[in-house]
């Protein structure tokens, strides 16, 4: 069933830029939620280099990408925002006029915004992903190919191959085992990336000839209509088979795609969003793009930029927001109303 | 200087002079060499640096660590010869290196 959410501003991308934009909406008490298709906060941060240092954040000789973003998360906590994870914004229509803008934001997963500005935060677009070069490939995916389980029970009685090595492969090898007729694992070396106790488990089952692992890679897939019949695994000795298999569950990781923002009828420039350097607004009025999406003269897709963007674009918000409204330039070390915002002082 | 060769996947061949000390995926970027994506930044993080060495020279490279084997199996199409080239650290014993990139990145 469509879910309708009425707010201030719509925030798309929920990396260290989206959730600072947060922060200064929420000083000018514009409401934000914040969709991602990733199912957690922080985006390349978090999905990229979690654990690798950042040295070029003001004030943080050294933090990692995983310490910003719980950082920024407990920053922005007074303003309450709330997530939409793991849904990808398919349209965004423009409702209003360019002086009282207004936008209906539609997902994926059957959730309607009402609002009066969009944000796009969305990086270097959406985590999609990745498939193997497997020739026709297409012809399967979404009828016996999949990037991703939502229903375990689809892959009951099925004959399945699960591709890749990491935790995604074996937790679902581990997970599907149980309903499927047979799983075959098929990974290009012996070692896994994956946690040690679920190689282990994965291995005991191959011991007991309760599953087969395959190393080397699939090459061709074959069968009619969308419908798998067979895949043929070439193995690192150069020889190849084909092993029967009903379902496939490649999982390579993530990429990044533009994905539909290309469709919001939004003026691009080489897959990125152009915008001016006062307010950082894209070609509609009340869209405004901010961090590594968007693209200026002398832009640098540094964290730092993105976080003077949404200072900026939040203060043309607020106009659109609340037109009625004076703005006064206020310091948070100072102003007694934006510490009562912040829960302090 | 140390001259590396990138020849792109339609056989296309670039030859830049690569700084000792830089990695091989910063000489491409530098010299915008189409091919090589570095989504990630040089941090062996996404495998869009992926590359095929020359078999010439597979043998006279370091062997790519546990980190960049793990990043490997996302790239697209691995072979033998698959490396990232971000981890891969210029210097004089690399002049005339030859890689390839592949079809696509990841």
């Amino acid at each position: 069933m469509t879910e309708h959410i009425k707010t201030d501003a719509v925030i798309i991308g929920a990396g260290p830029v989206g959730l600072f934009a947060v922060f200064e909406l929420g000083l000018l008490d514009i409401k934000a939620h914040l969709i991602d298709i990733l199912d957690r906060a922080g985006g390349q941060c978090a999905e990229l280099y979690p654990e690798k240092p950042i040295y070029d954040i003001p004030g943080f000789p050294e933090v990692s990408g995983q310490g910003l973003v719980d950082n920024l998360m407990k920053q922005i906590e007074p303003f309450n925002p709330q997530f939409h994870f793991s849904e990808m914004v398919t349209s965004v229509e423009n409702t209003g006029t360019a002086e009282a803008p207004s936008f209906i934001v539609k997902t994926d997963n059957d959730k309607v915004f009402e609002c009066k500005v969009v944000l796009i935060a969305a990086g270097g677009g959406s985590f999609q992903p990745k498939k193997p070069p497997i020739a026709g490939i297409e012809a399967y995916e979404g009828k016996s190919v999949y990037y991703a389980v939502r229903k375990m029970e689809a892959f009951r009685g099925k004959k399945v191959m699960i591709v890749g090595g990491g935790d995604s492969a074996l937790d679902w090898t581990l997970n599907l085992h149980p309903l499927a007729e047979r799983i075959t694992l098929v990974h290009r070396r012996d070692e896994f990336r994956a946690a040690p106790h679920s190689v282990n488990a994965m291995r005991e089952l191959v011991a007991a000839g309760k599953m087969d692992l395959m190393i080397g890679q699939v090459m061709e897939v074959k069968g009619a209509n969308g419908e798998l019949s067979h895949a043929v695994v070439r193995g690192n000795d150069k020889t190849s088979m084909d092993v029967a298999c009903t379902a496939m569950l490649p999982f390579f990781g993530l990429t990044m795609k533009l994905g539909p923002i290309a469709e919001w009828g939004l003026h691009l420039h080489e897959n990125l969003v152009p915008v001016d350097t006062e307010k950082f607004e894209t070609s509609t009025p009340g869209i405004f793009a901010v961090g590594d999406i968007n693209t200026y003269p002398g832009k640098l897709k540094l964290i730092l930029s993105g976080f003077h963007e949404v200072a900026l674009a939040a203060q043309k918000a607020h106009r659109y927001v609340y037109p009625n409204k004076k703005l006064t330039f206020q310091y948070t070390t100072s102003s007694t109303s934006l510490q009562k915002k912040l829960g302090v002082g | 200087m140390t001259k590396i060769t990138f020849i792109d996947h339609a056989g296309k061949s670039t030859v830049v002079d690569a700084e000792d000390g830089s990695t091989v995926m910063e000489t491409a970027i530098r010299n915008d060499v189409p091919g090589i994506e570095a989504e990630c930044g040089g941090s062996c993080s996404c495998a869009t640096c992926h590359v095929y060495v020359d078999e010439a020279w597979a043998g006279k490279l370091p062997k790519a660590g546990p980190l960049e084997e793990d990043m490997l199996d996302f790239a697209y199409d691995v072979r033998p010869n698959s490396r990232l080239s971000c981890q891969i650290t210029v210097s004089a014993a690399l002049d005339g290196l030859v890689v390839t990139t592949p079809e696509k990145q990841g």
